[in-house]
């Protein structure tokens, strides 16, 4: 080093130390070469850009004057929205909104019983957390709860009546002998030798009685609880039928999107297995029914449902009025969701099934155990995206006559209490706002997923 | 079974488990059940249609509809026409609007894809906000919103809305100047189809001149001479004889001009919009599936731009484009049975409705409904695939 130094002594001046780092030339970083990178890199993109601006300064201002700085928020009656009577430009109506809540939530269901749909409501969002959460507990409890005992319980609480209560009572009578047999079961396993070997009554033997068949019993447990409690509502408060022709609003769309997916996901997972067989009628039949309901649009299906389903069955069974769309909605998704489900089968590799079957296991196991669970898995993103679909496609029952959320917004405009000039106007924002907020976050939770499955691949 | 799989010799399974043979107990179960129902839900039919006192077969259309159609493509009236007619009415109906829905939709999607990729901050984001707005709003409500809260609170023909080049705008509709042909108008029409053909017979022996000898010749200034310079030459030859009637106000409505009704106009507008949020995404998800590699590979062969983009990216690109197009293009026509909650007579709303309404014979009716619909995603879905086989990847 001596040596070096003594070389540069004719310099005048060597720096010793590093230079503290210079931020970046203005024309290259911040937000000015940001501005000229994205806005204006050449003349077609200023003219875009002038363009854009122009179509924004155009309208946003406007808008947020209309539904926001305009609007008005409190009132009681039409006259609280009319610019005369105000005496002032007025925008949106968010007070006929607020008026009319009720009605977009429940329809015209009695006043007096709509706790019951607001314990439905919490089911159903219960559902749908545990079902969609990746990290909740007990996934198995999750589906069950989902798939079975939230259509029973939304059936009983919703209609309610004599029926209902016959069929409450049916499925407490089957919990509670189940739930017997599972005690007599945990005492003496003995009794099921036949059918879990020797080898597994050894295993259950080992264990204390209370966690003898700890799944099965779980689930039956759980369900008896729900159906102890539903009876429980059915005898204090009592569960007066509700017509179908009442129920409205977001309940009903929320109810045919909920049987939509409860009813089309099993039957589309049927129909994809029937699809991927080898077996050439079982093939024949999943094909035509698959392709010829992705064919027709969904407002035919809903008219066929209509009009010939009543045809099809005996006069003294004729489905009620809201279970025709019902049955119309869940075979139409149910043929999506097929081709959605089909796509996880085809991308199984081949070595899963042949993994499967040379441990032994026989088709259905193959699939319980092996395939499905992966399948399903990876077309989540998929289902999820049928079912927003669905979501969407739920506002035709308005056509045939149902009263969901879209309709009662429809109904509230023609009614001459709210009738001023802005109510269309902030009804159909209302319903955007509704829709939107609903499809957006399923879309936002499928991407999360999807970018949760591929870096699992990615590793 | 250890005693009875002792006695049988190895290698035979008992016929119960034979593979085979469950196959074909499954099959014949299924085939029995939905035998079945079929059979149960005929012969319900049967007694339910008997009880109700209602019709059956397609007898119904022959006879007279009594009920009138204010759009239609071919002769209709409410006295003397047949529901026969009235189903062609409402077919035609569905078509035009679906073939002018494709197009504009086909226009727009991908004018906001490319929109999408853009390096421009600000178009890129409109775009975004475009697409994630109308794919996630249903249709009914957007369709509600163009036909209730656009097109219904237009002014009254007294005050229509003058739009340029004669057009008018009102609550009737839109108000379009006819054209009228006078001697020789024919001509032009025809100078335009051959100049159409010339080009197409020009461009294919351009191309095979191109790949013989390596020469090109100008294929796009050739085809705006043969189609748009041809027209208008004949246009003057012959005198000019084409004129236009604009519409006019005459007392409380307007004359003249064609008059384009504001639930078509509803409907188109909807459908365009909602299907090119679509279309947007698929042409997106196209363009970024060319890898970079690609493009820079043109670059270094010395293309410029325009012909790297022509040429190489979207080939490629519409090789990974055409099958969801295809199956956009088919919700679009599936959807356009929309059209009965706004009231355009689609071939839904005119047959599946009022003929249904009329008739009562509900069967037959929908039945016909849903095979037009099955046939129109059946030929189209034949067409794309001609089209997807041309386009797909040719390995040696």
């Amino acid at each position: 080093m001596t040596d070096a130094t003594t070389e540069m002594a004719p310099y005048a001046f060597v720096r010793r130390e590093t230079l503290e780092q210079q931020p970046a030339p203005l024309s290259v970083a911040g937000p000015l070469a940001w501005v000229r990178q994205h806005l204006l890199s050449s003349p077609l993109n200023i003219a875009l850009t002038l363009v854009c601006v122009y179509l924004v300064v155009d309208s946003v201002p406007g808008l947020v004057r209309f539904y926001f700085l305009d609007a008005i928020w409190t009132g009681t009656s039409r006259d609280a929205c009319l610019a005369d009577k105000v005496g002032r430009p007025v925008g949106a109506c968010w007070a006929y909104i607020a008026d009319r809540f009720q009605y977009f939530i429940y329809g015209s269901y009695p006043i007096p019983q709509r706790w019951r749909v607001n314990i439905v409501f919490v089911m159903f969002a219960l559902g749908v957390v545990w079902l969609l959460w990746t990290s909740a507990p007990k996934k198995k409890l999750g589906i069950f709860f989902f798939f079975v005992l939230l259509p029973i319980s939304a059936y009983v609480l919703l209609l309610g009546g004599p029926g209902a209560e016959r069929f409450l009572g049916f499925c407490l009578m089957v919990t509670l002998a189940l739930a017997a047999l599972y005690v007599v079961l945990s005492f003496a396993p003995q009794l099921v030798r036949f059918n879990i070997g020797d080898a597994g009554l050894a295993v259950v033997q080992q264990l204390p009685v209370w966690k003898r068949f700890f799944g099965p019993k779980q689930l039956v447990l759980f369900a008896l609880a729900i159906f102890v409690f539903l009876s429980l509502l059915a005898s204090s408060p009592g569960l007066p039928r509700v017509d179908t022709g009442l129920w409205g609003g977001m309940t009903v769309t929320f109810l045919i999107a909920a049987v939509g997916i409860v009813f089309s996901l099993p039957l589309g997972v049927v129909l994809a297995l029937g699809r991927r067989s080898r077996l050439p009628i079982i093939q024949l039949l999943s094909v035509i029914f698959i392709e010829f309901v992705r064919g027709v649009p969904l407002i035919t299906v809903l008219f066929m449902a209509n009009t010939m389903l009543p045809l099809f069955v005996p006069q003294e069974y004729s489905p009620d009025r809201l279970l025709r769309p019902l049955v119309g909605v869940a075979l139409f998704a149910a043929a999506y969701m097929a081709e959605v489900v089909r796509g996880g089968l085809q991308a199984m590799p081949k070595g899963q099934y042949e993994g499967a079957m040379s441990l032994g296991l026989g088709y259905w196991s193959m699939m319980r155990l092996i395939i499905l669970p992966q399948a399903l898995r990876i077309v989540i993103p998929g289902i999820v995206n049928t079912f927003i679909g669905l979501f969407k496609d739920t506002t035709l029952v308005t056509i045939v006559g149902i009263f969901d959320f879209l309709r009662t917004i429809e109904a509230t405009l023609v009614d001459p209490t709210w009738a001023t000039p802005t109510t269309r106007a902030t009804g159909y924002a209302f319903a955007a706002v509704f829709y939107f907020l609903c499809c957006w976050g399923m879309s936002r939770y499928s991407i999360a997923v999807e970018k949760r499955l591929a870096a699992g691949q990615k590793r | 079974m250890s005693t009875t799989s002792a006695e049988i010799k190895p290698g035979k399974a008992s016929l119960l488990y034979d593979p085979k043979i469950r196959g074909y107990v499954y099959q014949f179960a299924l085939l029995a059940v939905v035998g079945f129902l079929i059979w149960s839900a005929a012969s319900n039919a049967i007694e339910n249609l008997r009880a109700q006192k209602i019709a059956s077969g397609f007898g119904f259309w022959h006879n007279a509809a009594g009920f009138d159609i204010n759009q239609k493509l071919i002769p209709f009236s409410a006295s003397g026409s047949t529901y026969g007619q009235a189903f062609w009415v409402g077919l035609l109906n569905t078509l035009l609007v679906a073939s002018i829905g494709i197009v504009l939709a086909t226009f727009l999607g991908f004018f906001v894809g490319v929109a999408r990729l853009s390096s421009n901050w600000i178009v890129s984001k409109l775009a975004m906000i475009y697409v994630e707005v109308i794919r996630n709003l249903p249709l009914l409500l957007q369709l509600f919103f163009w036909y209730n809260a656009v097109l219904k609170p237009l002014p009254n023909p007294r005050q229509s809305i003058e739009l340029p080049a004669g057009f008018l705008l009102n609550n009737r509709g839109l108000y379009v100047p006819d054209p009228q042909f006078g001697p020789g108008g024919n001509l032009i029409i025809w100078a335009l189809l051959i100049g159409l053909v010339a080009t197409f017979v020009f461009r294919s022996w351009a191309r095979k001149q191109q790949a013989a000898t390596g020469k090109q010749y100008p294929i796009g200034l050739v085809a705006l001479g043969l189609i748009i310079v041809l027209p208008l030459l004949v246009y003057f030859a012959t005198g000019r004889p084409i004129t236009f009637v604009y519409p006019e106000l005459a007392g409380f409505n307007l004359r003249g001009g064609i008059q384009i009704f504001p639930e078509f106009v509803a409907l188109l507008v909807g459908l365009t919009t909602y299907t090119a949020g679509f279309i947007a995404e698929v042409v997106r998800a196209g363009i970024l599936a060319v890898s970079k590699g690609q493009t820079e590979a043109a670059n270094a062969l010395g293309l410029r731009a325009g012909p790297t983009l022509k040429l190489v990216v979207i080939p490629q690109a519409m090789r990974v484009i055409i099958p969801p197009l295809t199956s956009n293009y088919l919700n679009l026509t599936k959807n356009s049975s929309l059209a009965v909650a706004i009231g355009y007579p689609d071939l839904v709303q005119v047959f599946t409705g009022t003929v249904l309404n009329q008739t009562g014979q509900a069967v037959e009716v929908v039945a016909i409904t849903m095979a037009v619909y099955l046939t129109i995603s059946l030929v189209t879905s034949f067409f794309m695939n001609i089209y997807n086989k041309r386009m797909a990847l040719v390995e040696r």
